[in-house]
């Protein structure tokens, strides 16, 4: 650095022009309106995208869509998915058995992308934590039963990004 | 004879004073935490604190209730004798300098000759509470830590006694309230301006740095951002305080906000007059009593004054590297404040003469 710079850079601060400056800003930050919400009364906003919480969907006669195509199983990094299946009594090919646990789930959404009857799903749900780690290894029951209460939520907003797709 | 004035009368006054000064700076400390961390969310246009108690006034008060009632864990391979005794000694030593602070006129618990002296003293004293603390919990990053803040504290403590024998030098005494009567009769009067009137006003051009400077050493000395290398979050998580929990951290976290507040204290005594007015008001004719109020009311402007300007300077600059730390006390600071203290005794004896 040439000397004059130097000697510049050395009046400005011991001038404590930088400090000066900053202090300006940061009065001006303080009287801004905050960004602050309240969160368990408030809530900001999700997009339809949002990888929260899986859940097994069913049809609208209450069929489930799941065919145990194990697809999700198959693609899923961390080997959060197990499924088993067998013929159902009708001849129908459905899962006696699909859990996820969600411990190892990492929420990436592949098992969405690869699931060609659109059965498993992220719903927007992200406030389900729980006091043990046993209550995270979700099985079939508790993921149908997510996908009948977050229902309509999640036809929204698989309706909302069907055009991005 | 006057009760007051018996031996069993002065004792009672001094521990009645003591306790309204402990009292006093104690609750003071829970609100100026609570500023603190509503300047800081301010800054970051965060609402900070505000659910525990109207615009969450009673936080503090809630963290206080959740330190004590924790376990205080002391680890296995710790001395725990010196582990216990060394946030003890940080609290005592922060409380114990409150001894010489004026308020106001004869608001004082000590009024002793040498109040400065008393105050660098035991301002010293204070690393060895960092020193112990991280020493005797027997784990890597405590000691890291307290050997950084024991060298920052010991650089920095240098140049505040090079700065305050500047102020020594315009007063003329080493006593804190005479000090503050030397600045009375208006601010033009203040030591940040020269310290006695129109004709010493150029001496500004180095109080007024000396006022800055001072500053600056003060949030070394506190080990507070930008100069919080000790408890570095980033590299050091909490410094010297990693192993402590529970009423021994509080302790740490009280002396190290009643050492911060002392230093608004000094900076409002040294250099911004203390108790007295701004602009002399003396048509007002006040009551004793009432002048005794508006005098302290002044010198908590001032102390608040600073406090906001610590908690300014904590949301704002960034922290420095151990080595440019370093090198602003010993090669900025050290010149700067020896060059002002020459300059101010040449003022003293060639120009006002003494």
């Amino acid at each position: 650095m040439a000397f004059a710079q130097r000697v510049a850079q050395a009046v400005k601060g011991a001038a404590l022009m930088d400090f000066v400056g900053a202090f300006g800003l940061a009065m001006k930050y303080m009287v801004r309106p905050k960004a602050t919400i309240y969160y368990p009364f408030e809530k900001g906003p999700l997009s339809p995208r949002f990888r929260g919480e899986h859940a097994l969907r069913r049809y609208p006669n209450g069929e489930e869509r799941c065919i145990a195509c194990k697809l999700c199983e198959a693609i899923c990094p961390a080997w959060a998915i197990t499924i088993e299946a067998e013929p159902r009594a009708d001849g129908s090919r459905r899962t006696t058995r699909y859990d996820i646990d969600m411990v190892k789930c990492i929420y990436c959404g592949l098992c969405q992308e690869a699931c060609p009857v659109d059965a498993i799903v992220e719903g927007p749900n992200y406030e389900f934590t729980v006091e043990t780690r046993e209550e995270l290894l979700y099985d079939k029951a508790k993921l149908l039963d997510n996908g009948d209460r977050w229902e309509r939520e999640i036809a929204k907003n698989l309706e909302l990004d069907a055009a991005y797709r | 004879m006057n009760f007051w004035a018996t031996p069993v009368g002065w004792s009672l006054m001094t521990v009645g004073g003591v306790m309204a000064v402990t009292v006093g700076v104690l609750v003071s400390l829970a609100f100026l935490l609570l500023a603190d961390r509503k300047i800081w969310a301010g800054v970051q246009m965060r609402k900070g604190p505000n659910v525990v108690g109207p615009f969450g006034l009673m936080q503090s008060f809630a963290d206080f209730l959740k330190f004590v009632l924790k376990e205080p864990i002391i680890p296995a391979g710790a001395d725990k004798i010196v582990f216990i005794i060394a946030p003890l000694i940080t609290y005592i030593l922060a409380f114990g300098s409150w001894a010489v602070i004026p308020f106001a006129p004869g608001w004082v618990v000590s009024n002793i000759n040498v109040g400065i002296l008393y105050l660098l003293g035991v301002s010293s004293l204070g690393v060895y509470g960092v020193i112990m603390g991280g020493w005797a919990s027997n784990s890597k990053y405590p000691f890291l830590g307290a050997l950084r803040s024991a060298a920052q504290m010991v650089s920095y403590e240098v140049s505040i006694g090079l700065i305050i024998l500047t102020v020594i030098l315009l007063a003329g005494s080493m006593n804190l309230s005479t000090i503050v009567e030397h600045q009375a009769g208006g601010f033009w009067n203040w030591n940040m301006l020269g310290g006695g009137g129109w004709k010493n006003w150029p001496l500004i051009v180095v109080m007024f740095p000396m006022m800055v400077i001072f500053f600056i050493s003060a949030l070394a000395e506190t080990n507070r951002p930008p100069f919080d290398l000790s408890e570095a979050e980033s590299e050091l998580v909490a410094g010297f305080q990693v192993e402590y929990s529970s009423t021994p951290y509080l302790l740490f976290m009280i002396g190290e906000y009643a050492n911060i507040v002392l230093m608004c204290a000094m900076l409002s005594v040294l250099f911004m007059g203390g108790w007295t007015s701004p602009i002399p008001l003396p048509f007002l004719h006040l009551p004793f009593w009432l002048s005794e109020v508006v005098s302290f009311f002044w010198m908590a402007v001032k102390m608040g004054f600073w406090f906001f300007m610590f908690a300014m300077v904590k949301a704002i600059v960034p922290r420095y590297r151990y080595d440019q730390l370093m090198r602003l006390g010993w090669k900025v600071f050290l010149p700067t404040s020896l060059v002002c203290v020459v300059a101010v005794s040449a003022w003293r004896v060639f120009v006002v003469g003494s």
